[in-house]
């Protein structure tokens, strides 16, 4: 990730990397920033988890080492970190699928019009998260067109989409599209057109020079891809909450409820740790079978 | 038949993009609705109540104004600490680089809810009042790492013959930075900071968590919810969603006009940097 430069030229180009402490002041103020907002929590959030009720007052928590709150989280919310993994899985899919032949078709069919199409790719998010999740209550509401299209082709086993665990992969997949498309258009841009012509040249058909060529080339946009959008569906709560059932509750919504409701301290930090853990034990798994050890 | 064969990827990819911009037709449309009961979910009256009376309902606008100014402040300062982190990894030697470019990427790859409930540990175990500063401080904390990220790509994109040529033409280093790098660098340091004005507007699982009785504007349709999202709010983001793409267009028709116009020039070594610096010194 930084060794840009060619190592020969270090002390003779301009933008050769210095040593000296201007490097260590300009890292300071933000680095510092992160240290104490990001990584301290991270030792609160985990001191919180193994705290007990305090035995004098009701609500407030003590400092303890109960490892039992780990079982006793795991145990009450176990389905909901199942249903997490499978939504945000089916999302990802669901938006590799979709988000894939729009990044090829910008990355080369767009032409001189490349910069406006990523544009209109990023546009979406300008409107509030929120409201375009409300959105999608009015589209898949039980009396809209798509809802009584799919009923007239017995296609839903509830006969409704709102209010089911679909219209929360449906969402999931809607709002975190664009985190797809982006790196993936990214890969693909950078594939030399004429790497694919050679491959319709030996008379590859169009079917085997994608799985040969194109597809192997825009791996490290689809491991990107796959992540930033497996990472905040994994975690996300919005849309169990506003498009989905109580059955279809999410882990961020029993983080939620924990944290702001019961006032749960221990139990909730705990839930967050263990998302935390297996998210970073998935994304390494997995940025080591892929292969791209450089998006760290 | 081979007409579709030939554009099949391009029918697909526009059929995408109508899917992405499905949603913000439905607020957009809503905004100009009369709803008939509290919810503003269907469709009942043309009206433009809520586009003449954008601040009718208590409490939108000021939810509205508190998200710009949090989004304000955060943006300013996380776009120069990130910016100073970002010159930091191109330009300079240090030790530890591993565990810093980790810091950085981390913040990107917890989901909010995490970091929306770690700092609010904190916050809770350091008995610190909830409100609008811990939810600058949040903003902040999320935003650097996008700003370094962009602020870093830019800055790696820099022809260094550019430099080359200041510093061969006797221009301090000073000098070089102010009228080389950073006029260079600056259309990355303006997208970061838009990027990040975005995300800090548009937050709300972080600030939900930090916010005590905050309401920003996120938070506002939140709670209207379950009474019912009050037409103004489509039409405040109907709004946002316009000036906003105003901005990114403008900008983008400003850098290709830029590239157009440096096409003209003969190829080698004479992009308008270059001779700007030239007619300064």
């Amino acid at each position: 990730m930084a060794a840009v430069l060619p190592s020969g030229g270090v002390s003779a180009t301009p933008v050769a990397q210095r040593r000296s402490r201007t490097g260590y002041f300009l890292l300071l103020p933000g680095m510092a920033w992160l240290g104490i907002f990001f990584a301290i929590p991270f030792i609160t959030l985990f001191v919180t988890s193994l705290q007990a009720p305090s035995p004098d007052a009701a609500g407030q928590f003590v400092p303890a080492f109960q490892v039992s709150n780990y079982a006793e989280a795991f145990l009450n919310y176990w389905p909901q970190f199942v249903r997490s993994l499978v939504y945000a899985g089916l999302a990802t899919i669901f938006a590799l699928l979709i988000g894939y032949p729009l990044a090829y078709f910008i990355a080369f069919r767009g032409g001189k019009w490349r910069g406006l199409l990523l544009v209109l790719v990023v546009a979406p998010t300008f409107a509030s998260f929120l409201l375009r999740t409300y959105a999608w209550q009015t589209i898949l509401s039980d009396n809209s067109p798509i809802t009584q299209f799919l009923n007239f082709l017995h296609l839903l086993p509830d006969e409704r989409i709102l209010n089911t665990g679909i219209a929360v992969v449906a969402g999931l997949t809607y709002n975190f599209l664009p985190f797809m498309i982006l790196p993936l258009y990214a890969a693909l841009e950078k594939i030399d057109p004429r790497l694919i012509e050679a491959g319709s040249d030996l008379y590859a058909s169009p079917v085997t020079t994608f799985r040969k060529v194109t597809w192997p080339l825009s791996l490290p946009g689809v491991v990107a891809g796959t992540l930033l959008t497996f990472i905040p569906a994994m975690g996300d709560y919005i849309n169990a909450q506003l498009l989905g059932s109580t059955g279809d509750r999410m882990i961020g919504n029993a983080i939620q409820v924990n944290f702001i409701q019961f006032r749960d301290y221990p139990i909730a930090s705990a839930l967050s740790f263990i998302l935390m853990a297996a998210i970073l034990v998935l994304v390494f798994s997995y940025i080591r079978r892929a292969g791209t050890e450089d998006l760290v | 038949m081979n007409w579709l064969r030939k554009n099949l990827i391009a029918i697909i990819g526009i059929l995408v993009l109508i899917y992405l911009f499905i949603p913000i037709a439905v607020i957009a449309v809503m905004s100009f609705n009369k709803p008939e009961g509290k919810f503003n979910i269907s469709w009942n009256q043309f009206s433009t109540d809520a586009w003449q009376n954008l601040c009718g309902v208590p409490g939108v606008c000021d939810s509205f104004l508190v998200s710009i100014q949090i989004g304000l402040i955060s943006t300013v300062v996380a776009t120069i600490f990130g910016t100073m982190i970002a010159f930091a990894l191109v330009r300079y030697r240090f030790r530890g680089r591993s565990s810093t470019n980790l810091l950085i990427f981390l913040p990107m790859a917890t989901p909010e809810v995490v970091m929306g409930s770690s700092l609010l540990a904190l916050f809770l175990n350091l008995r610190f009042p909830l409100g609008e500063v811990t939810v600058i401080i949040a903003h902040i904390m999320f935003i650097i790492s996008f700003v370094v990220v962009t602020v870093k790509a830019r800055l790696q994109g820099l022809d260094p013959r550019l430099e080359e040529a200041a510093r061969d033409l006797y221009a301090s280093p000073r000098a070089t930075f102010r009228y080389v790098t950073l006029p260079l660098v600056l259309p990355g340091i303006i997208g970061a900071a838009l990027l990040g004005f975005a995300l800090s507007f548009d937050d709300f699982i972080i600030s939900f968590f930090n916010a005590g009785t905050l309401v920003t504007f996120p938070i506002f349709i939140w709670g209207a919810a379950q009474r019912g999202i009050p037409v103004q709010v489509n039409a405040l983001a109907t709004l946002v969603f316009l000036v906003a793409l105003v901005v990114v267009l403008t900008s983008q028709f400003v850098s290709y006009r830029r590239r157009k116009s440096l096409e003209i020039l003969p190829e080698e070594d004479r992009s308008p940097a270059t001779v700007d610096v030239m007619s300064r010194s």
